[in-house]
């Protein structure tokens, strides 16, 4: 009985929420939102594309830095500089992220380059955290067990303590990216572009039109970057170690 | 075949240098099973991982088959060894067949070969090849895990195998199943093992030689049925505990005890026959009657012999029970309280009579052995040796 109520209810939620969507888009159409929005097509395509590469070129200079960083602070030799270091990075991560791009302008000046170099600090440090983390954490058996079957120190990084650890990880670059999505409409701010000029040019016009052309894209680029790496982080975790499959 | 040479650990602590393992030396003969036994931290598990270098000796040397180990490439060396350890240590990112064939992966085996050794060890362990090949190891319960932990070690069948208390994390049911299974696999495939333990039933049960450690020295060296019988000082007496003379009795087997004595009578003796043999191998009380293939069904009292005139076959009492001659005296003892007797037939695998067990039997196997050493003798001598009859009956009456 329980069962059936159930199912009836969430037919009857799934309905209410077309219906509620439907209301909405009729009445934003109406007010002439979408119209007024699609004067600044060619804005928006084009800054998000500047936003983009920003994102995607900070990104990956991020990820590409901090994995191998907390790689070399886990493994056992560094173990003892490691926590010093950590601790510091702790620190670091705590600096408002307008804070360091303002400092990346004043030691490089206006334009793209400072702009990625503040973006790329800011979300170094989840990634490098994360990593260290996850590698530490992997329990010590099984490293033992790794090394006692004959396997390399690579070996056991690449077989066993980074897939083991990968989850991790991943969450560390998922924190990484939204703080990276969330800070790139600041950017515009030291003169790199991006929908941040949609953003504070309609904040200064009192354009809210122009302000919700660059507010709406960099909500909707964070809500895919998103989805896309819970996707790759399903596809790259072994089933075997991924906690969000673990039958209870 | 491992020998180990004068085998010394020591640790740098912060409070100073501890000396983990002093001066160990001990051989293993291939195919020999050795535990080494002892409290926690006295080394045991330091001289097990110092064979395959995951702890690297202070001094000592060890040698595989001769070979000198601080020679070879730790790498290389660890590939050719088996290891178990305690908490299993199976791979959670992998499924059960890639961590079956990572031993043979590194050693760089052909995919179909490896593969087929996954199957083929799976089906050792009686895990169904098609169930378990592609699950992960926690989709498997504890006892599952560590047999696919016993065969992992054994993929790429290494001559050495060492085990750090493989067993010690599984429910005592499952343990005792698991270490038949492996003692069963262990006859055919005969590794020289070094197998860690703290549990003395457990080292009694599988070993051929036990090890006992102390403090980082090895105490005694010896066959578990050596040990039990003359344990070499109060410490290795102390752990064996003080039931040791009954732990003695899951080693030896009924056929050691058992006095080769098939006389008997069948249904068609008459039971002056029965009489006549009592009396002729100075039986007390009674003689087995056995049918045409020779096993055994009943007894025939000496009262009844002696009273009646007829076959034996219309006089017997049943037998309450049998034992097999392969089944140790800790079976056969709890029979004989079962069944409050003092003697049982002893078969063969066809049940067919072989001689008998007695009590005194039994009693004057476990003293006789400490008698060699005067300082452990549990029973007056005069009680054991002088008073026994080789017979059954004779001494039961009192």
């Amino acid at each position: 009985m329980e069962e059936i109520y159930k199912q009836y209810l969430k037919k009857c939620g799934t309905f209410l929420v077309i219906c509620l969507v439907f209301l909405l888009g009729v009445i934003v159409s109406e007010i002439g939102f979408i119209s007024s929005l699609i004067e600044y097509q060619e804005d928006i395509l084009y800054l998000s594309g500047q936003h983009i590469v920003l994102v995607l070129v900070s990104g990956s200079i991020a990820i590409g830095l901090a994995i191998p960083i907390g790689v070399i602070l886990s493994r056992p030799a560094l173990r003892k500089a490691a926590e010093p270091i950590m601790q510091f990075l702790n620190i670091g991560s705590t600096i408002p992220t307008l804070a360091l791009l303002a400092l990346a302008m004043s030691f490089l000046g206006i334009g793209a380059i400072p702009a990625v170099v503040g973006l790329c600090i800011a979300s170094l440090l989840p990634i490098t955290r994360n990593t260290y983390t996850g590698l530490t954490e992997v329990p010590d058996h099984l490293k033992e067990a790794a090394l006692g079957i004959g396997m390399t120190p690579l070996q056991m990084l690449i077989k066993v303590e980074l897939p083991n650890a990968l989850f991790v990880i991943l969450a560390g670059i998922r924190i990484a990216l939204a703080i990276n999505v969330g800070t790139v409409p600041l950017a515009f701010l030291i003169g790199a572009g991006g929908l941040g000029e949609l953003i504070f040019t309609g904040i200064d016009l009192d354009e809210p039109y122009m302000m919700l052309a660059g507010a709406i894209p960099t909500g909707l680029l964070a809500v895919i970057l998103d989805a896309f790496i819970a996707f790759l982080s399903f596809t790259l975790i072994s089933k075997g170690v991924n906690p969000q499959l673990e039958k209870n | 075949m491992v020998r180990l040479e004068d085998l010394v650990k020591v640790f740098e602590t912060p409070n100073g240098a501890a000396t983990a393992v002093n001066k160990v030396s001990l051989e293993v003969p291939e195919g020999e099973i050795c535990i080494l036994l002892g409290p926690s931290g006295c080394g045991k598990t330091t001289t097990l991982k110092m064979i395959n270098r995951v702890i690297s000796p202070t001094s000592g040397k060890i040698f595989i088959n001769g070979e000198d180990t601080s020679l070879l490439d730790p790498v290389e060396l660890r590939r050719n060894i088996g290891y178990v350890i305690q908490q299993i240590g199976l791979f959670p990112n992998m499924t059960i067949e890639e961590n079956i064939s990572i031993v043979p992966k590194l050693l760089g085996w052909d995919p179909k070969e490896y593969k087929n050794r996954a199957k083929e060890l799976l089906d050792m362990v009686a895990l169904d090849p098609s169930t378990f090949l592609h699950r992960f190891p926690r989709e498997l319960s504890g006892g599952q895990q560590q047999r696919i932990g016993v065969i992992r070690a054994l993929a790429a069948d290494p001559p050495v195998m060492l085990m750090d208390e493989p067993f010690g994390a599984i429910d005592p049911i499952n343990r005792e199943v698991i270490q038949d299974e492996f003692l069963k696999m262990q006859k055919t495939l005969k590794k020289t093992i070094l197998f860690v333990s703290h549990d003395i039933d457990e080292a009694i049960k599988m070993a051929d030689k036990i090890a006992i450690f102390k403090d980082g020295k090895l105490v005694q060296f010896d066959a578990p049925d050596q040990l039990l019988a003359q344990p070499k000082n109060d410490f290795v007496n102390s752990f064996l505990g003080d039931d040791r003379a009954l732990k003695r009795l899951r080693l030896v087997n009924a056929k050691q005890v058992m006095i080769e004595e098939p006389v008997a009578v069948k249904h068609t003796d008459s039971l002056k026959t029965a009489l006549e043999r009592i009396e002729a191998h100075g039986y007390l009380h009674a003689i087995v009657m056995v049918n045409d293939q020779h096993q055994p069904v009943g007894y025939v009292s000496k009262e009844k012999a002696k009273t009646t005139n007829g076959l034996c076959g219309e006089h017997y009492h049943g037998l309450k029970t049998v034992v097999n001659a392969n089944d140790n005296l800790n079976k056969v003892a709890s029979e004989m309280y079962t069944h409050d007797t003092t003697w049982i037939p002893c078969v063969d695998d066809n049940g067919r009579m072989l001689g008998q067990v007695t009590q005194s039997g039994i009693t004057r196997y476990l003293s006789s052995s400490y008698n060699r050493d005067s300082s452990s003798i549990i029973l007056p001598s005069s009680a054991t040796g002088q008073n026994f009859d080789t017979s059954m009956f004779r001494d039961e009456s009192k």
